[in-house]
């Protein structure tokens, strides 16, 4: 199949202010014809949902929430980038798509990112216009700090609450929208499955997760922002009820699943502590502006950190990386902390940690000015280890954070169905194999806010949609089939719960798919993971009923869809044999034992396509081009 | 170290209830609360029994998905900390735990000891933001905000929507979780053109909502995982009747060309 | 608009912190009545032999249009009070069908939990109190013009009293949370104030109870004849 990106010609930074005159509009009276399905309501679907409302389209959103403004998007604790050059620091635009392009190791659309570049500022703009309350200085402008991969202070931030305040913005937004009558929630509810009608995108079908009602709802667009698929590996810092089925039914439907194997390992999480943990927390990443990270020179140390003196700490980041140092990018500071375990010089409880220490920010800033900075983090991180990082080094982990990969989208955030619009996390994205911090919800706000109400207008303007009820035989028979396959999962009566397997799949994947890939690795994945599969559907148990809130046949569906999605990653990562940004493949690394990419063989988008159970998918390349930055090795030294 | 859970089984809205009895033998210190329940609903599972439905999602203690009210107390013994953030660790060998869902005439359970707060999201539709449509906000600097101003608005906006305040209030009153919106907004210059009319439709659908009344307990602050305090009900309460006593009555306008 | 003012002021005086306000408000005209009627009350005991006070009393009684303006005014708080606080408890009541099987308090204290108990008992009081005071009823020997007798005569009656302690111990604790709910209802919270407020409440609830029941024990102690 052809990938058509539908980049616009010209200079890139001219290409969306031309594309922005060349979409074709929808005259105001004709909007309220149309409705469009949002799923997902965190900052991409809210933001999204909201302006749809504002410029007068009817909205339907849906979310498994029990209110849209428990969307995962809440958790994001770091900032928002904005290349605002407030700092008067050398920050532009060109800067900050520079930055993302590279950060994300050149697997990235140049022309989306740029893009996101323009966007960002008017983000931030909006949002203080919602009352988004940003930390501000003394003088009452509004405060920057710096973040992983960057050497500019461009994240903007409210406390170590971010994402929640960004959020409620969208959510408050989308209230009123609702108030006004223009967009109707649904919460509670989860996307089951997608209807095509004539090969475009017209409806969904939902359950009612508390009465288990399934009902099809259409429209004339679907929306999709329902984030990503971290939980693939059980243990990661999504919320737990993140899962992939929305963009896997789609998928299964016709859309493309672009570059999979990309996700993101997150540096500083709180490690695990034991065989009941259900989730990982993550700390935000800007405590390594002031926090040093550090592991014993000695293997199997086992003195407490005091006692370990100056001389025998390796502060390997700032060792290896002098100019980044400890504010390298994930990816790398990810490795890095997994190979120090992997010499035997981790600390902490099952030697699967490495210090993050305050010591000498405490004693050069006060602690009062590092309890300003992170007090809410060094809290969390109190509650939960009931250790005080004041006093001793916080102990950290990686974890599984972020997917970069997700449906492949053109410039327009379409998929290649016709009408199926995917944005934020839950798209391929522009952050390429890996991305920058603050740049998830820059991304998520932009594709919301600034870019889909102009694109969809496109589509709906240029489109001859005939009117589909929910009574339109593809709406009945995929109805059906959802019906089937729960009815399906409820019948067979097994003996293992959903969880058991979910855990499982997740140990495969993190022990083969993780920081560190390699064919073997990967062929065992490719082979146990339907074995499990098979299992799954043989001997699962589901207790309840389906007309009723019964969360274990809710779980027991995402978990359905991680097997069948987790395959996919491996054979993703499996056929990209280079290194690149969050995917690092053993075989393919510098003397040093640095990623090593392969632009010869690899500089593509790799997107999947479904064609049949049992059926090995489709490989489709869309090649990456780049006319304003030079591929060059990352190099963060 | 052993637990006892009585735990409240309800299968629906209009279903009685009752407390059941479940041991849990080996709960570990360092296990959260949630995981205890996890472990007890894989064991329950196993043995054909429906496990608890409890309502949980990100479990870093910032969606407010999750709340139990733990031997009286929503959230648990530990200040400041939702249930997914609440250890075992807070808890002693042999204790005897009652789990109640959050119980309020505006929060209807569903099952077990997940309820339905969506009353909370009407009472945010009925004016809880600030009305600028997408696009037409002045560079973000434009207006400075002192950080004093922006600090107080930030420590009402940490509200995470949780409900504790409404399960821990003896009247079942919203106040807390209303005043905190009210006032996040209301201090900020951007939410001044609103600030009033906002007031005075919020707390009408608040009311409407079947919440109690204050009595000024000051059991909201206690229970609030955010440390939200009462201070912004005083707000809200000025705000209120501000709006009630001074603002002049809506006229309807005639459509203009 | 007549129609738009009856829709604001029902609109106002009907929603929660509407009632709450009425609450705070009659609460503060009968908050000044008890200081008031305390600080006549006290002349009993300037050592005159009750001239004063009774010349306070006849004070009042010649002035019956700023006495009946009065009691108008703290009848009319009063029912009010009472009124909006059965329809509050009511409401507030139905707002929790089904009740905790456990309740932990961690922060409410016992004044603010048993305002809807302490304040029943004291309406109950004010009955007796005119009864015995007012209209003399229940008095064993009442004289219309002749206050300090009927004070001491009334006191002196160990019943009487102990009723009368045990009333002004609960108007101490109505008024240790009232006086600072009151003003939290209206608004008037800040952390430079908050300590202050909060003390002061205390300490003006113990003054008014100290006060007041420093004159049946006078009595009984026979420290006033």
């Amino acid at each position: 199949m052809e990938l058509k990106s539908n980049v616009p010609e010209g200079p890139v930074e001219k290409k969306w202010e031309k594309h922005r005159f060349d979409l074709k509009l929808v005259n105001p009276a004709n909007k309220r014809k149309y409705t469009i399905l949002v799923v997902g309501t965190g900052l991409a679907g809210a933001s999204a949902a909201a302006s749809f409302g504002e410029l007068g389209y009817n909205v339907k959103a849906f979310c498994f929430q029990d209110s849209p403004r428990r969307a995962h998007s809440i958790a994001a604790q770091g900032g928002i980038n904005a290349a605002k050059n407030y700092c008067n620091d050398g920050d532009s635009v060109h800067r900050l798509f520079y930055d993302t392009v590279k950060g994300g190791d050149y697997r990235a659309r140049e022309a989306n990112v740029h893009r996101l570049a323009e966007i960002s500022v008017s983000i931030i703009d909006q949002c203080v216009a919602q009352g988004v309350p940003f930390a501000r200085e003394y003088g009452g402008l509004l405060a920057n700090r710096s973040f992983g991969g960057t050497q500019v202070s461009r994240t903007f931030y409210a406390r170590g609450q971010t994402g929640q305040q960004l959020l409620l913005g969208a959510y408050q937004a989308m209230e009123r929208q609702i108030g006004t009558g223009m967009v109707k929630v649904f919460p509670r509810t989860e996307m089951l499955d997608l209807v095509l009608v004539n090969g475009a995108a017209r409806g969904i079908v939902t359950r009612n997760l508390v009465t288990g009602k399934i009902e099809t709802h259409t429209g004339d667009a679907v929306v999709l922002a329902t984030g990503g698929y971290a939980n693939v590996f059980y243990l990661s810092t999504n919320a737990k009820g993140c899962n992939v089925m929305a963009i896997w039914r789609a998928y299964r439907r016709g859309a493309l699943m672009a570059n999979p194997c990309y996700t993101q390992i997150h540096p500083t999480c709180i490690p695990v502590s034991g065989e009941y943990q259900s989730k990982l927390t993550l700390m935000s990443e800007s405590l390594r502006n002031d926090g040093r990270i550090w592991v014993p020179m000695k293997k199997d140390d086992a003195r407490p950190a005091s006692q370990i003196p100056e001389s025998e700490r390796d502060y390997y980041l700032e060792r290896r990386y002098p100019s980044f140092g400890n504010l390298v990018p994930r990816d790398v500071a990810s490795r890095a902390a997994k190979a120090a375990c992997d010499e035997g010089r981790g600390v902490g409880p099952g030697k699967l940690g490495v210090y993050l220490d305050f010591a000498d920010a405490i004693r050069r800033l006060g602690e009062k000015t590092i309890a300003d900075k992170y007090g809410n983090l060094f809290e969390m991180y109190e509650r939960i280890t009931d250790e005080n990082p004041y006093k001793v080094p916080m102990r950290i982990f990686p974890a599984s954070h972020y997917a970069m990969g997700g449906l492949w989208v053109d410039y327009n955030l379409m998929s290649n169905i016709p009408g199926l619009y995917v944005l934020g996390e839950a798209n391929f994205s522009d952050h390429g194999a890996n991305r920058l911090g603050a740049s998830a919800l820059m991304q998520g706000l932009a594709d919301g806010y600034f870019i889909v109400p102009y694109t969809i207008g496109d589509y709906l303007a240029k489109s001859k949609l005939e009117k589909v009820g929910a009574d339109h035989p593809e709406a009945k028979k995929v109805e059906a089939e959802a019906n089937e396959r729960l009815k399906k999962l409820l019948a067979i009566k097994g003996k293992r719960t959903p969880d058991s397997f979910h855990k499982d799949l997740g140990k495969l994947m993190w022990d083969n798919c993780g920081m560190a890939r390699n064919a073997k690795g990967l062929e065992t994945n490719l082979q146990r993971i339907p074995e499990l599969r098979e299992e799954f559907w043989k001997n699962v148990t589901v207790l309840g009923a389906g007309e009723e809130f019964n969360q274990s046949l809710e779980k027991a569906g995402r978990v359905a869809d991680f097997l069948e999605f987790g395959e996919l990653l491996c054979l993703d990562a499996h056929h990209r044999r280079e290194s690149c940004g969050g995917h690092f493949r053993e075989e393919s690394q510098t003397p040093e034992g640095e990623a090593l990419r392969d632009d010869q063989n690899f500089c593509y988008v790799a997107a999947w396509g479904f064609k049949g159970d049992g059926q090995k998918p489709e490989l489709n390349r869309e090649p990456l081009t780049f006319e304003s930055v030079h591929l060059t090795q990352r190099s963060y030294k | 170290m052993r637990i006892t859970l009585h735990i409240w089984r309800q299968k629906g809205p209009h279903d009685a209830g009752r407390l059941v009895t479940y041991e849990v033998p080996d709960a570990s210190p360092e296990m959260s609360f949630l995981e205890m329940l996890d472990v007890l609903n894989e064991r329950l599972t196993a043995k054909g029994e429906e496990p608890v439905a409890f309502d949980h999602d990100c479990r870093e203690g910032i969606c407010g998905t999750c709340g139990v009210v733990i031997n009286g107390i929503p959230h648990g013994p530990r200040a400041a900390t939702t249930t997914c953030q609440l250890h075992m660790r807070s808890f002693r060998d042999g204790d005897h735990l009652t789990c109640e869902p959050w119980r309020a005439r505006a929060f209807p359970v569903i099952r077990d000891l997940a309820v339905d707060r969506s009353a909370f999201d009407r009472i945010v539709e009925a004016g809880g933001f600030i009305g600028v449509n997408t696009g037409s906000a002045p560079d973000g600097n434009s207006i400075p905000i002192p950080k004093k101003t922006a600090d107080l608005s930030m420590d009402a906006a940490a509200c995470i929507g949780c409900g504790a305040c409404v399960a821990a209030c003896p009247n079942a009153s919203a106040m807390l979780f209303v005043a905190a919106k009210i006032s996040h907004l209301g201090l900020l210059p951007q939410g001044q053109p609103e600030r009033f009319d906002r007031a005075a439709k919020m707390v009408a659908r608040m009311d409407g909502e079947g919440f109690g009344n204050c009595t000024n307990t000051r059991e909201c602050e206690a229970a609030c995982p955010k440390e939200i305090g009462v201070e912004f009900i005083a707000r809200m309460n000025r705000d209120f009747l501000r709006a009630g006593v001074a603002d002049r009555p809506e006229k309807a306008t005639a459509g203009g060309a | 608009m007549g129609g738009t003012s009856t829709c604001w002021v029902r609109q106002l005086f009907l929603s929660s912190i509407g009632k709450k306000s009425v609450m705070a408000v009659t609460g503060l005209v009968l908050f000044g009545f008890v200081v008031g009627h305390l600080v006549g009350n006290l002349q009993v005991f300037i050592p005159d032999d009750g001239k004063k006070l009774n010349a306070y009393a006849a004070f009042l009684k010649a002035n019956a249009g700023v006495l009946w303006g009065a009691r108008i005014v703290l009848l009319a708080a009063l029912l009010a009070h009472v009124g909006i606080a059965i329809l509050l408890a009511l409401e507030n009541r139905g707002a929790r069908p089904v009740a905790y099987r456990v309740k932990t308090y961690r922060e409410a204290s016992y004044a603010a939990r048993t305002m809807i108990i302490s304040g029943p008992l004291i309406l109950l009081y004010v009955v007796y109190h005119l009864l015995h005071f007012t209209w003399g009823t229940v008095h064993p020997s009442f004289n219309h013009d002749d206050v300090y007798h009927n004070v001491i005569t009334g006191f002196q009656q160990p019943a009487a009293s102990a009723v009368y302690i045990v009333a002004m111990a609960l108007l101490g604790l109505h008024l240790f949370h009232g006086l600072w709910s009151m003003c939290q209802s209206l608004g008037v919270n800040h952390p430079k104030y908050n300590a202050l407020l909060r003390a002061g409440s205390a300490a003006v609830a113990s003054a008014i109870t100290i006060g007041y029941i420093a004159i049946p024990v006078a009595v009984m102690a026979k420290l006033l004849k």
